[in-house]
């Protein structure tokens, strides 16, 4: 398969950028009548890294995916995958993509088994070869057992693995995963990291979405932070918690009957020049050097409580997107 | 180099044939469960034979100079057709589109949407030449059908089927739920069931209604059926076999292109 790819990358007439790039969106616009689902953005997926796509519900992470893995044209924009485009080589840039989609969609009619060979044909995978891959793959997800039982026999969580498995059949250049660990047990989601991570020693590039931004810290080399189809940010997830709300975060619990004692303490930190986020009955304060300052606001305000931890992706995540509700 | 034009345009290209794969898919299904499968067009042809042809044949003469039971026969299969071809395309295709999101897993694969359409269609008209087929075969086992002539039926049900199959998934891809299928069924299967020539001559109907009988996609199969088991010939059949032809590409056709629209947003 690589071979092939290969030739046709350099054939085509890919942006000079593109060279070890899986991935390269420009201006890349989705609409679906008059809604705008993805709104220009700009994208470059590095060979073998984990690249994380993060974004509220709605943000447009599906819809960006749909457009990479070629089963929804873009409106506008251009979009090139593993060096070819995606408006005029979808069959070949597919040959080379595995996915992960966020609704489990197995074959209810066919066996744990039965369900990786017959996704292997459709990649025209040799019998004999589908086969050994398929028993391999079961093995590395940990489902061998269960190769001949049923799809309605599975749990969630042994249904997610075994998408996964089936993401692998083709042993794909890029792996997009969306939402992989949604709604798995920690058990599930620890095994499915692990295998994510020995996909990315393996040298394969992942394209990853999740709404778990632990996971995301954890896994992903460089991330973006989508929002109502636009990028809010980007970097590596280090780089993006130091420049967002420094190194630690430190939670000054007030109490929830004490709004005044809140904007008292709010009013001090912005002296202070501390930045801080409300929430019902305590601030959350970011920065480098908040203990020095912890004892003296405890005392000063008579706070209930005072709790100190490492700053976070997530904190990142919610200055950046805010804290309402979405959908 | 001018910019290259979208694969979504482009026409399908039947010579790469990438829909084997999920014919293939289709067919192991039905594989698996192929004692279950064949049961019906086993028993339902007899139960027709015994109640229509020879229970109420009993009380008609003859019709067009022949007993009932020999008139009824041919058109038997042909619903045959009409029902395993138009049945896989609206609920069976249907249940892969949108609840078992079959066509969801296919499309991430190097097949496209085009390709799972044809594959579709392809096997509608197949299970369409199995269960006609293995009717025909105890239909036969009441000498009721006249040989060599009856081996034609095979290749004609395979016709019947991709017009059958071209319109259920032209259903397929208009319909808003499933339970609009039983619309479907009524107001277009039912009819055609009762007026293509089945169950009584054409000619027993008013002229009018005769005339528009004639254009039903049912009762040109039926034609073509019907000539092929008795081994005779009425005049009709070119025009029967030119009209399905046409039917069975303009329909599958639309179905392609009305599924395309539905399904790629
Ligand atoms: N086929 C469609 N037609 C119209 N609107 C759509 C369609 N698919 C998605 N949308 C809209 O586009 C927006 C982005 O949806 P998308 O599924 O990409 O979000 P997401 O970031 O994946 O969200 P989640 O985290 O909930 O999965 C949503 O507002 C959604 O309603
Ligand atoms: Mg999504």
């Amino acid at each position: 398969m690589a071979p092939d790819a290969t030739a046709r990358a350099d054939t085509s007439n890919r942006p000079t950028d593109a060279r070890d790039a899986v991935v390269v969106a420009r201006g890349l616009t989705k609409r679906y009548g008059d809604f705008v689902a993805v709104d220009g953005i700009d994208l470059t997926i590095q060979r073998g890294t984990c690249f994380g796509l993060l974004g509220p519900n709605g943000a447009g992470k599906t819809t960006a995916i749909k457009t990479i893995q070629c089963v929804s044209p873009l409106t506008e924009g251009t979009l090139h995958v593993l060096g070819m485009d995606t408006r005029t080589e979808r069959r070949h840039i597919k040959r080379l993509l595995g996915l992960v989609p966020q609704e489990d969609n197995l074959d209810p009619d066919f066996t744990v088994f039965k369900n990786l060979t017959t996704y292997a044909r459709f990649f025209r995978i040799p019998r004999r070869t589908a086969h050994e891959r398929a028993d391999r793959l079961l093995h590395f997800v940990q489902l061998q057992e269960k190769r001949d039982a049923h799809i309605q026999q599975l749990s969630g969580g042994m249904k997610r693995r075994l998408v996964v498995a089936r993401s692998l059949v083709n042993d794909p250049q890029l792996l997009i995963l969306d939402e992989p660990t949604t709604g798995l047990d920690p058990q599930a989601r620890h095994t499915i990291w692990d295998k994510i991570r020995a996909l990315k020693r393996e040298g394969k590039t992942v394209l990853l979405t999740t709404h778990y931004m632990d996971e995301a810290e954890m896994l992903c080399d460089r991330l973006v932070i989508i929002d109502k189809g636009r990028i809010l940010e980007e970097g590596a997830p280090r780089e993006l918690i130091r420049k967002h709300v420094g190194g630690q975060a430190m939670e000054l619990v007030a109490g929830a009957e004490r709004p005044e004692t809140l904007d008292a303490l709010a009013a001090d930190l912005d002296a202070r020049g501390v930045t801080y986020e409300r929430l019902s009955d305590r601030l959350l304060a970011f920065g480098p050097n908040l203990n020095e300052i912890e004892n003296e606001l405890r005392t000063k305000h008579g706070l209930t409580e005072t709790i100190e931890r490492r700053a976070t992706l997530e904190d990142v995540f919610l200055r950046l997107t805010g804290r309402a509700l979405r959908d | 180099m001018t910019e290259p034009k979208s694969d979504w345009d482009r026409p399908y290209d039947v010579r790469a044939r990438p829909m084997f794969a999920m014919f293939g898919r289709n067919r192991d299904v039905f594989l698996k469960t192929w004692k279950v499968n064949f049961i019906p067009p086993i028993v339902e042809p007899v139960l027709y034979l015994l109640a229509l042809g020879y229970g109420l044949g009993a009380l008609i003469e003859e019709v067009n100079g022949m007993p009932y039971v020999v008139f009824i026969a041919p058109a038997l299969i042909t619903i045959t057709m009409m029902q395993s071809a138009f049945f896989e395309t609206t609920y069976s295709s249907y249940v892969r589109m949108f609840f078992q999101k079959t066509w969801d897993a296919v499309v991430a694969t190097p097949l496209t949407i085009e390709d799972i359409m044809v594959a579709e269609l392809l096997w509608a008209g197949v299970r369409s030449v199995i269960y006609s087929t293995i009717m025909a075969t105890v239909v036969a086992l009441f000498g009721l059908l006249s040989f060599p002539s009856a081996l034609l039926i095979i290749p004609i049900a395979f016709l019947v089927g991709m017009v059958f199959a071209g319109l259920g998934l032209m259903a397929s891809a208009k319909v808003p739920a499933i339970d609009s299928f039983s619309y479907v069924f009524y107001l277009f299967i039912t009819p055609q069931f009762l007026f293509s020539g089945t169950f009584f001559p054409l000619e027993q109907l008013p002229d009018p209604i005769e005339h528009a009988a004639l254009a039903l996609p049912l009762t040109n199969a039926v034609i073509l059926v019907r000539s092929a088991s008795l081994g005779t010939t009425t005049g009709l059949e070119l025009f029967a076999f030119v009209y399905l032809v046409v039917a069975a590409f303009v329909f599958c056709g639309l179905a392609v292109g009305w599924m395309k629209r539905r399904l790629i947003d």
